[in-house]
């Protein structure tokens, strides 16, 4: 692994100074066009809402040919500074959103990784028709799509008060669980036997074994696991918008949608001010994180 | 070992399975129980037989599109969005394995859009297309086509980062020794990629077509947020024609149900394709 990794450098230290500064600034570019969506719309939250359709992607309302002091005039009459945002924010009650999604998030993720990977550990060791059972019925609904059971889980949610951020946990894993339960037994068939049964000759329980011995082990899959379903629970809008109570809890996601009206009319001041909250704390997130958001990634598309 | 275990199974198979019961196996038994009936809870429901499926193709007698419309509209949107997100995420992947200057900079921003949600990145360009089609009085609700496009290009600038990255471990993952030889070989760039690179990649390339192709099946955040489904209906992919038929029309729930068990019957069916040609290719290697 070590010396094909040495080789790869070598073959690819070969290949830059081919590929010369050329594809580094084409790419430069390249990069700066993909994410300048992003910047668009922190540019336009500063601005004026009647100038955020009039003059999208400018800084002045008044082109710089016609003198510089005009034009300067027209960044003062285009910007409110933080006026957009302060809208938002009482608007939506961003920050409680943010709670409700960061709690949804984080117990959810919690849940997923330690009951299905005890329960993936569980079905590969203990080997009978009902555990071969559970395995299967895993696999089944990785295939169904969540239209199919969206009308009856979110009655069903309803009747056993699971409409509340704590509810939505159990749904999320029960909706969950197949995906996690398949990676998880992927990686448990994998760990040795012996070193388990040498924990268990020690003295441990099953459950001293499992939180001691094997879950240490299967961190890497842990890892992804958690970063996929983080990624999608953090982003899931229709889930949470059947399931929730909308009235009394309301996810990012539903901020944001709840934004545009039922007419289909839009405060696009506030608008833009609450994408670019929603999306900084991921990008935050993202450069602490990246490496394992990019390992997760390829590992789940690999074995899913 | 396994008997003691064994005992154990209420703490570790039970939590799991309890919710694994409440959210997945009892609501889908019982949708597709349901696909049968006229109710509008869960607790009303009579049972009319296949009338709910005959209902999604006629409606008093008369064959009704909607649900055929959205059907091609939406197998239209995954054949361009595959092609387009699988090109284009494959030709940054192979640039970005070159070793240019800045590469990880580059692949962070690439994979960017992919984190954010389907709702916020909708209306990241709702404004911008509405910004650009207003110059010529239009919005991206305007024709079927522009709202057509609109989603094409969201879709695509969410997914390319994600299956560039799937690629890039991918070519990484060919031995250079192979490419070497190739090399000394005489081959030029054109026959390494088509004789080396792309049949060594054929898992990959599977792997990617089909994320993207269930992808596109299922999408249903940016329709929502971005066109909402106009004009008219004419832009509704299946998920959200579903959707609007079960949440948008009173005593049409039981109809919405049973598109949802034929959608089901839809995407397993690609899964179950994606299945044999994984595992065909496994046993070839």
């Amino acid at each position: 692994m070590a010396a094909g990794t040495g080789k790869k450098e070598m073959v690819s230290a070969a290949r830059q100074t081919k590929h010369g500064t050329a594809m580094t600034v084409f790419f430069a570019i390249l990069a700066f066009l993909w994410i300048s969506p992003i910047l668009i719309v922190v540019l336009n939250s500063f601005k004026r809402k009647a100038y955020i359709f009039k003059n999208p992607f400018g800084i002045s309302n008044v082109s710089l040919s016609r003198g510089f002091d005009r034009w300067a005039e027209g960044i003062k009459k285009t910007f409110v500074g933080m006026t957009n945002y302060a809208n938002a924010i009482k608007k939506t009650d961003f920050f409680r959103c943010f709670g409700y999604s960061l709690f949804i998030t984080v117990v959810s993720v919690a849940l997923i990784v330690i009951c299905c990977s005890m329960c993936a550990w569980y079905i590969v060791r203990v080997k009978n028709v009902a555990t071969k059972t559970i395995y299967l019925l895993c696999l089944f609904s990785m295939i169904v799509p969540f239209q199919m059971v969206m009308f009856t889980l979110s009655k069903f949610a309803n009747i056993l008060h699971l409409s509340n951020p704590a509810g939505i946990c159990i749904v999320y894993l029960g909706f969950g669980a197949g995906l996690a339960v398949f990676m998880f037994t992927g990686f448990v068939k994998q760990i040795p036997l012996e070193i388990e049964e040498a924990a268990m000759i020690d003295g441990c329980s099953p459950v001293q074994t499992y939180f001691k011995v094997v879950l240490p082990i299967m961190k890497p899959t842990i890892i992804t696991v958690a970063i996929l379903d983080a990624m999608w629970i953090w982003n899931d809008y229709l889930l949470p918008s059947l399931v929730l109570n909308v009235n009394k809890y309301k996810t990012i996601q539903i901020a944001v949608q709840f934004l545009k009206q039922s007419h289909g009319q839009i405060d696009w001041g506030a608008m833009m001010a609450v994408l670019v909250l929603a999306i900084f704390p991921i990008v935050i997130f993202y450069i602490f994180v990246q490496r394992y958001i990019i390992e997760g990634v390829v590992a789940g598309a690999v074995k899913g | 070992m396994n008997k003691a275990t064994k005992k154990y199974w209420p703490v570790f198979v039970l939590p799991t399975m309890a919710a694994f019961c409440i959210g997945f196996i009892v609501p889908f038994v019982y949708g597709i129980f349901l696909s049968f009936c006229k109710f509008t809870t869960v607790v009303d429901w009579k049972w009319v037989g296949l009338q709910n499926y005959t209902k999604i193709f006629f409606v008093n007698g008369k064959l009704d599109t909607t649900f055929l419309h959205s059907l091609w509209y939406t197998s239209l949107f995954t054949l361009v969005t595959v092609i387009v997100i699988n090109v284009v995420a494959f030709a940054i992947a192979m640039a970005l394995t070159k070793g240019i200057k800045g590469t990880n900079l580059f692949r962070t921003s690439f994979f960017l859009p992919n984190l954010i949600g389907g709702i916020v990145l909708s209306y990241i360009w709702l404004m911008i297309f509405n910004a650009i089609l207003a110059r010529h009085s239009m919005t991206v609700v305007s024709t079927q086509w522009t709202a057509f496009w609109g989603l094409v290009v969201v879709v695509c600038w969410q997914q390319i980062g994600y299956m560039m990255i799937i690629y890039v471990a991918g070519i990484q993952n060919i031995s250079p020794d192979l490419i070497e030889a190739a090399k000394i070989d005489g081959a030029n760039g054109r026959e390494l990629l088509r004789y080396v690179i792309l049949p060594m990649l054929r898992p990959t390339i599977t792997i990617c077509s089909f994320l993207t192709l269930t992808n596109g099946f299922k999408l249903f955040d940016q329709n929502l947020a971005l066109t909402g489904g106009n004009p008219g209906k004419l832009s509704q992919l299946l998920a959200l024609n579903i959707y609007d038929t079960m949440y948008g029309t009173t005593g049409w729930q039981g109809v919405g149900q049973a598109k949802a068990v034929i959608f089901f019957i839809l995407v397993a069916v690609i899964a179950l394709v994606q299945n044999k040609l994984t595992t065909r290719k496994e046993v070839e290697a």
